[in-house]
């Protein structure tokens, strides 16, 4: 029971780190057509600028706005400076995004080294939680701040996306961009919003998962492969996607783990089959 | 437009990759031009698969790496499955299991199009990276298999060097040859009017899919000759880097022409072994110098070297 429970809620605040960094990226995907394979460097980036705050403020709430506001900054400077000018030639962007992932994974190995690094986070949410579950009595704060985080982040992407005009853009951008286009809105202001707030919740995940568990090179490329994952089983463009993949794969993998230890990822690849052999565009996709 | 064959440059640059071991040391035979010729084998099906197919896949190293895992599990002793049956069906058998890792992630990639292949063969290759370094009773993990050597005289340089060759110059005449016949054409109308083709009676997917399987074998081809060109075979070959590199290979050679993935081989190796020299102060940074290369390569020349090459060489009036 005990460790049904430990792997359940693991299974949860990991589902909930993946859906925070798939949500930027589905975003992205869904209003531009971009296949930023640069979001698990900006993960990654976002984790560096969260520590790096931390350790000169102190404050670890400054970290998490510096990671969100600085990513966004950068995925903001990516859309301006080079994405805008290949807009319809999606091949030519990913592989754009593609060099910058290599340059930015190796110029961040250069700053910061092979080392592995974890934000502190404040003593009232170190340690464990009294959660009063069966076989499971206490369970660590931080990760289940992480599931209220992704709760938070959810909910406010829902009303951002169905409440804001912003949002209502977006969401008209997703289904039909040239008729907002040509209904006099400057597309390029909303593809710059939008690849902002995309890269932010990258950056926002990767100060998260740095306090949670840890950031070191190579876990961009993990982040990349749960994006890539989760949105393709979820369904592409889907905010609500999002949340169901992160959710099967999140606790797929931990389940995996803890009852089968060297074919832990084999669920995830199988999960990845099935959806793709039963329903391409996604568990909530639209064809 | 030139028909892609045996012209007579591809006869030359044959020749001279003949005549090269009379000139060159044992260096430049196996590290620059056997490497090369065998990472433009593996790139070779990608070229294959992307520019004629419009299917960019980033499953061939997998592919390459299923292969040379076979190699590797059936030839050695000491780790994992100690079979150690002779080279000949080991190799036999390394490349139907290739070519089958090829249809399975063929099979997968074809039901979605265009910017998704790139998505759900990166998220396999990475999920196989993942497992090979976390499963112990196949792939022995995180160290994989050492003292993976090819049969006696093909341990030599020479020998060696001409092995590559003739595999690559028989992966590159098949696919010059391919991409030319009905289905090469077929092939390349798929991958620009799916629709038209499907109405016209093509069954877009089976063409697909029999691209996979072709750049699959010529995958499985090339990691057989990698692993001997190692020694040995661990989850750093088939992770994203490598993964990376063959799409960096084909897309720096320009995907125009099946040569692209052996002049990207070529210039890939060499700035692997010497731009690093040339800058001290970024012995270390590969990846930066690649990458940016990578990047100027994909801003100001898509169809890559091969398209420099056409602009310098074409006359002004365009003779194209």
């Amino acid at each position: 029971m005990t460790l049904f429970m430990a792997t359940l809620l693991n299974g949860l605040s990991l589902a909930a780190l993946y859906f925070i960094v798939a949500s930027g990226f589905t975003l992205i995907f869904g209003l531009m057509r971009v296949v930023n394979l640069a979001h698990g460097a900006l993960y990654l980036l976002g984790g560096y600028v969260g520590f790096e705050v931390q350790r000169a403020t102190g404050s670890w709430y400054a970290a998490v706005a510096a990671g969100f506001a600085v990513i966004a900054a950068v995925g903001m400077a990516l859309q301006l400076v080079l994405f805008r000018h290949m807009e319809g030639q999606e091949l030519r962007q990913t592989l754009v995004s593609l060099a910058l992932s290599i340059i930015a994974a190796d110029l961040m190995l250069w700053i910061w080294g092979g080392d592995t690094y974890q934000i502190i986070t404040p003593d009232y949410l170190f340690g464990a939680f009294p959660v009063g579950l069966p076989g499971l009595p206490m369970y660590p704060t931080m990760r289940l701040v992480t599931i209220l985080v992704a709760v938070i982040v959810g909910i406010a992407l829902w009303i951002f996306l169905t409440r804001t005009r912003l949002g209502m853009i977006i969401r008209a951008g997703v289904d039909d961009r040239d008729m907002v286009q040509a209904s006099g809105i400057d597309v390029h202001a909303v593809f710059a919003a939008t690849f902002a707030i995309g890269a932010g919740l990258a950056g926002l995940a990767g100060v998260i998962g740095g306090s949670v568990l840890s950031i070191a090179p190579g876990e961009d490329l993990r982040f990349l492969l749960i994006s890539l994952i989760v949105v393709i089983v979820g369904g592409m463009g889907s905010v609500a996607g999002s949340a169901l993949g992160a959710l099967l794969i999140g606790l797929a993998e931990q389940f995996g783990l803890a009852y089968t230890p060297t074919y832990g990822v084999v669920y995830t690849f199988l999960i990845l089959v099935a959806v793709l052999a039963l329903r391409p565009q996604g568990l909530l996709g639209r064809a | 437009m030139a028909r892609p064959g045996l012209d007579p440059r591809a006869a030359l640059a044959l020749a001279a990759l003949i005549a090269a071991p009379l000139v060159l040391g044992d260096f430049w035979l196996v590290q620059i031009f056997g490497r090369a010729l065998i990472l433009g084998l593996i790139a070779l099906g990608l070229t294959l698969l992307a520019g004629f197919g419009g299917m960019v896949s980033l499953g061939q190293m997998t592919v390459a790496g299923v292969s040379a895992y076979t190699v590797a599990i059936l030839t050695t002793t000491g780790t994992g499955p100690a079979l150690s049956l002779p080279v000949l069906p080991a190799v036999v058998l390394a490349l139907i299991l290739g070519v089958a890792a090829a249809g399975v992630i063929g099979l997968l990639a074809v039901r979605t199009s265009g910017i998704y292949t790139i998505m759900i063969t990166l998220a396999i290759a990475v999920v196989f990276f993942y497992f090979t370094r976390q499963n112990y009773p196949i792939f022995n993990g995180f160290d994989g298999y050492a003292e993976v050597r090819p049969p006696a005289p093909w341990g030599q340089p020479a020998p060696f060097y001409y092995l590559c060759l003739a595999v690559a110059a028989a992966g590159y005449l098949w696919v010059a040859r391919l991409v030319a016949s009905p289905f090469g054409l077929a092939l390349q109308g798929v991958r620009d009017e799916p629709r038209r083709l499907t109405s016209l009676g093509f069954d877009v997917y089976r063409h697909r899919i029999a691209a996979y399987l072709v750049a699959g074998a010529l995958a499985s081809a090339g990691g057989v000759l990698l692993v001997w060109f190692n020694t040995r075979i661990d989850p750093g070959t088939v992770s994203l880097g490598p993964v990376i590199d063959i799409l960096v290979i084909a897309v720096i050679g320009g995907l125009s022409h099946p040569v692209g993935a052996f002049v990207g081989a070529l210039a890939f190796v060499l700035i692997d072994n010497f731009a690093v020299e040339a800058i001290p102060a970024a012995r270390e940074r590969f990846n930066l110098i690649i990458g940016t290369f990578f990047l100027l390569v994909v801003l100001f020349s898509p169809d890559g070297l091969l398209g420099i090459w056409r602009r310098l060489m074409r006359p002004p009036q365009d003779a194209g």
